[in-house]
């Protein structure tokens, strides 16, 4: 391993100035993604500026009832909360359903949110890859993509977001908070991560050297009965090949307001838009259901090795959807 | 010969922790890593980034300028060592071992190269800024059934292809035949410990302190390469983090060796994980082809099993997976094969059941597949084709106590009340359904020494080159002795993993614990006849020595086995493909157990190595590098916990009446069957057949529906 600059900041200030407009710094948080590139030689930042001791580690209602998740919140303290798991079961579940207990007490919300993808050819640190080595190539296209993007990728690349936490926030438009050296800003977070295109090495919409220090739910009563559902290869710590956040309102068998975001598809968690819209002020049945999984569906570009996708996305969400419409008080 | 009887002393056959337990939970075992040595410097492997090709050139000059940095060794500035000569296994010697001999690049990460410095950490930097200068050749790294360029492959005295009446003639006359292909994929042992070695020269004797299993071996080896006698090589490996097969002589203990020789200093070369992928060997993927033809009632009148697996372009290896099929049924005609392709990636090797693992997939897959097609029961199919001698060989077999292992599975499991009928059970929105298979494994021995003092204090101390490599060896070899000596276990010391204690077979072909206990118990009873004169013990002890070359090579030809049956419940999600197993039971004929406690999780152990075959353990080849893809334990999946149900091993009882301690073995039979046993589950929870390890949710979602 290369040495390294070292340095910890007590408060959001003191980060911002530490860092400064380094391009080779890195905020390091839980280091739980980070450390492990850097030990592979992906990451090879000259300076981290540690801000696991800032004071962003509350959850919060808001006055308007939503929850206000500082950027420290560890992914245990996120799981755990009973404002979470009774205001958004489905958060609580996705971050539950990511990584290992061990894991969960170092990473953090705002860490979580920018891990990296953990397509083998970007973390296997030798090779083409356009995130990595931009112009290089992406092999996974010809290579191994079994668990890689069917919707919304490029030419350039096919890699997916590989959080679970994301997922669910993305069905609750979570909006991210930032600090930088000229003041705070907000990204709704379906704007945090721009599309592929040309340009994936370019991860997020946050300004240089910016430094997010919470996330916003606003209130979404729909989210009490929410839920979130991860397909992986083994029972336990790994990546999902597919997953969803879903939370329904029906009353009277008409689906008054459903939200739906799906992961392990794309470069970022997949508001599913297109479904909620099929779905929204018709029948909670199980058609309605697959007719709106097939609508969002409909974009999808798979390749070879990860067709299966489609027709798993598609299952997952009429299982998921109709388990909650069953389920709705009637 | 008759096993021995227990005495007042009843030390083997109670369960027993083992004896370095508590060093091991608290960290005070050493591991060959962890060795403190004066003057200790480091070297870091550098693996070639091309599959095929040249070394053309390598810049050394900026990485000796780097902190720190004592050397770079390469082919251009390295000694010479031989490769020419036979193993302790009478084959000859994988060249990959032999580092920086020659310019050629045989395989992605084949070492170029070992940076040696002062610390780890220099040495890892200077071998990730070495830049090495390739001439690229085209490379082939596709292995598939049809290579037309593969070719029949003797095996370790086993022929490549067997025959036996007319299969061709038997299969046309058969009422139902059953003819399907099945692959296993390319397999990681992963040892939990990554290989590492610590290495001196002592006044002209090389001293290694290495993780391997079988010090004598690597002795053996090391002595060939750097042209000593064996008595100049000391090998030590007091405790082993796991082995599976993958831990012989590889790239690490002969560039330590060669560097701490250039250097006049000790150097010590551990592996990391990814470097493991390319350089200590692997079980080949498999395409096996079965064909069974049978009367109506289920009889075999043919077994055909081709088994296909690919080699390097240096060194020939076979995984000899139609070996089951050798020994495992009656039929009139007996076809095998077993044939390899030559491509360019790294040798494989042993890998824990070796030829059964991924032979037995196949077969018990087949089989089960017969018992359906012909309406019978699938554990009464297998018991109307049990042979009374060796199919092919026509020799006797030792004991064989298959039957009765289904019986007692059948009736733990609740066999009788299973429903044949598929795709029938659910549990919500899923399927479920229960498989079983067969299992075997070789139940042999082979030569080793051994010397035990009795000391002047009363105590006894046994020396032996076995290997503990985790699974409790030294403390079934301490109970034992102790019952042999009629001691208590707490009386004797088990010295083990030192070359200097002499020649003995290593940790390998589940023979490690009988072949050593015969040496023990012989050199007991040796002792015993000293001291029967009742004279006292000298200051120094009274030691007597042992050599089973003699009784070990004196036994008859037989079919000599071990046996199991495997029993599996599975899970299956069919709108996600996602398959878990439920429980899983194996019921075993395997020789007297020494130690209940360690035996059974090497049983269970096994079991559980078998979900994750069948599940889950695939390492991928990119088609255009021809390297791995994610070749670390995030990208190569194993078991978790979570994937893991209630596991449950038990035994008949089946001393081997030819073995003086009545042991078999039981390091590898709890792999074999396993991943047939879930794959056959998931046909009677689905009515799909899977004939592609492993069974991945992809796989088992976009399946073509029963017909």
């Amino acid at each position: 391993m290369r040495e390294f600059g070292y340095e910890r900041a007590a408060d959001v200030e003191g980060a911002l100035a530490l860092l400064g407009t380094d391009p080779e710094a890195r905020y390091l948080a839980g280091g739980t993604n980070l450390v492990d590139l850097m030990k592979t030689g992906v990451a090879r930042p000259v300076r981290l500026v540690d801000i696991r001791e800032l004071p962003l580690d509350r959850i919060e209602v808001t006055e308007a009832g939503g929850l206000r998740i500082g950027a420290t919140v560890t992914n245990s303290d996120l799981a755990a909360h009973p404002e979470v798991r009774s205001r958004y079961p489905a958060l609580a579940q996705a971050v539950l359903a990511g990584a290992s207990g061990q894991l969960r007490t170092m990473a953090t919300v705002g860490g979580n949110l920018l891990q990296r993808t953990r397509c083998a050819y970007f973390t296997d640190g030798a090779g083409p890859c356009n995130k990595r080595l931009p112009g290089s190539g992406c092999p996974a296209i010809e290579g191994e993509h079994r668990n890689h993007a069917v919707l919304g990728a490029s030419g350039h690349c096919v890699a997916t977001h590989p959080s679970d936490m994301a997922v669910a926030l993305a069905a609750f438009d979570a909006v991210v908070s930032y600090a930088t050296a000229d003041g705070p800003g907000e990204l709704p977070l379906a704007e945090l991560y721009p599309p592929v295109g040309d340009t994936p090495q370019v991860e997020t919409a946050l300004p240089p050297g910016a430094l997010i220090t919470g996330v916003t739910l606003p209130p979404a009563p729909v989210a009490a009965r929410s839920r979130y559902r991860k397909v992986r290869e083994r029972a336990s710590y790994a990546f999902a090949i597919g997953s969803a956040a879903a939370a329904l309102d029906v009353q009277g068998g008409v689906v008054r307001e459903v939200r739906l975001a799906l992961g392990a598809v794309a470069s970022r968690p997949w508001r599913a838009r297109a479904a909620e819209r099929a779905l929204t002020g018709g029948p909670a049945t199980e058609e309605a259901c697959t007719a709106a999984a097939d609508a969002e569906l409909a974009a999808a570009r798979p390749l070879p090795g990860n067709a299966y996708k489609v027709p798993l996305m598609r299952n997952l969400v009429v299982a998921l959807l109709t388990e909650l419409a069953e389920e709705a008080p009637r | 010969m008759t096993p021995a009887t227990t005495t007042e002393h009843t030390a083997a056959g109670t369960a027993h922790r083992r004896v370095e337990g508590r060093d091991k939970v608290t960290g005070a075992a050493r591991y060959a890593a962890e060795i403190p040595l004066a003057g200790l410097a480091h070297g870091w492997l550098v693996g070639s980034t091309v599959a095929r090709g040249r070394v053309r050139s390598v810049e050394t000059a900026p990485v000796l300028a780097m902190p720190g940095v004592l050397t770079v060794l390469h082919h251009g500035n390295t000694a010479r060592v031989t490769t020419d000569y036979v193993t302790v296994l009478g084959t000859s010697p994988d060249p990959t071992a032999a580092v920086f001999q020659h310019d050629q690049v045989q395989h992605m990460g084949w070492p170029v190269a070992l940076v040696v410095a002062e610390t780890p950490e220099q040495a890892r930097e200077g071998a990730e800024a070495l830049v090495v200068h390739y001439d690229e050749e085209p490379h082939d790294t596709a292995f598939s059934g049809d290579r037309a360029d593969a070719y029949p492959l003797d095996s370790m005295g086993q022929p490549a292809v067997t025959d036996k009446g007319e299969t061709e003639a038997e299969l046309a006359a058969s009422a139902v035949v059953v003819d399907a292909c099945y692959t296993t994929p390319e397999n990681h042992h992963n040892a939990m410990e990554p290989h590492a070695a610590t290495v001196r020269w002592d006044g002209g004797r090389l001293d290694v302190i290495d993780s391997n299993q079988s010090a004598a071996w690597i002795q053996s080896e090391l002595a060939n390469m750097f042209s000593l006698d064996p008595q100049s090589v000391r090998v030590r490996s007091e405790h082993v983090g796991g082995a599976f097969g993958g831990k012989g002589v590889r790239a690490h203990q002969v560039a330590a060796a060669l560097a701490a020789r250039a250097l006049g200093r000790p150097v010590r070369v551990a592996m990391t994980r990814r470097q493991m992928f390319a350089l200590i060997g692997y079980r080949s993927p498999t395409a096996q082809r079965i064909r069974l033809g049978a009367d109506a009632d289920g009889r075999l009148r043919a077994l055909q099993h081709d088994s296909l697996n690919q080699t390097s372009t240096v060194h020939e290896h076979v995984e000899a997976s139609a070996g089951v099929s050798r020994v495992g049924y009656d039929a009139a005609a007996h076809r095998t094969a077993q044939r390899v392709v030559r491509l360019d990636v790294p040798t494989p090797t042993w890998m824990r059941a070796p030829g059964e693992a991924p032979g037995s997939f196949a077969l018990e897959s087949a089989m089960d597949e017969l018992a359906a097609e012909c309406g019978i029961d699938p554990i009464e199919l297998r018991m109307r084709n049990e042979p009374e001698r060796g199919p092919v060989s026509g020799l006797p077999f030792g004991s064989r106590r298959l039957p009765d292992c289904f019986r007692e599975g059948a009736r733990r499991f609740g066999w009788a009340d299973r429903d044949p009928r598929p795709g029938v059970r659910r549990d919500g929105r899923r399927l479920l359904g229960t498989g079983t298979a067969a299992a075997s494994f070789l139940a042999m021995a082979m030569p080793a020494t051994a010397a035990v003092t009795a000391e002047a204090d009363g105590t006894f101390t046994v020396r032996i080159g076995a290997a503990d490599v985790g699974t409790g060896a030294r403390t079934a070899l301490t109970l034992i002795a102790a019952e042999a000596l009629r001691t208590a276990p707490d009386r004797v010391r088990m010295r083990i993993g030192d070359s200097d204690f002499g020649p003995a077979w290593g940790a390998a072909g589940s023979m490690g614990t009988r072949s050593w206990a015969w040496a023990i118990t012989d050199a007991v009873a040796a002792l015993r006849e000293r001291l029967a004169g009742g004279a006292g013990i000298p200051p120094e002890g009274v030691t007597a020595r042992s050599d089973t070359s003699g009784s070990v090579f004196g036994l008859a030809p037989r079919e000599r086995r071990a046996y199991g049956a495997q029993f599996a419940e599975v899970a299956v999600d069919p709108g996600t493909g996602e398959v878990r197993v439920r429980r899983l039971l194996g019921i075993f004929a395997a020789g007297r157990i020494v130690n209940p406690l360690t035996a059974r999780s090497q049983l269970t152990g096994g079991m559980i190595w078998g979900i994750s075959m069948a599940l889950h353990e695939e390492a991928v080849r990119d088609p255009v590098s021809g390297g791995h893809v994610g070749a670390d334990l995030a990208g190569y999946h194993v078991a978790a916990h979570a994937d893991i149900p209630a596991v449950e091993a038990d035994w008949v009882d089946d001393p081997d009446p030819e073995d003086p301690v009545g042991i078999k073995g039981v390091g590898e039979i709890g792999v074999v069957g396993v991943a047939a046993a879930v794959a056959n589950a998931v046909w009677h929870a689905t009515g799909v057949r899977h004939r592609h390890l492993p069974l991945r949710p992809d796989r088992v979602l976009t399946a073509p529906p029963a017909a």
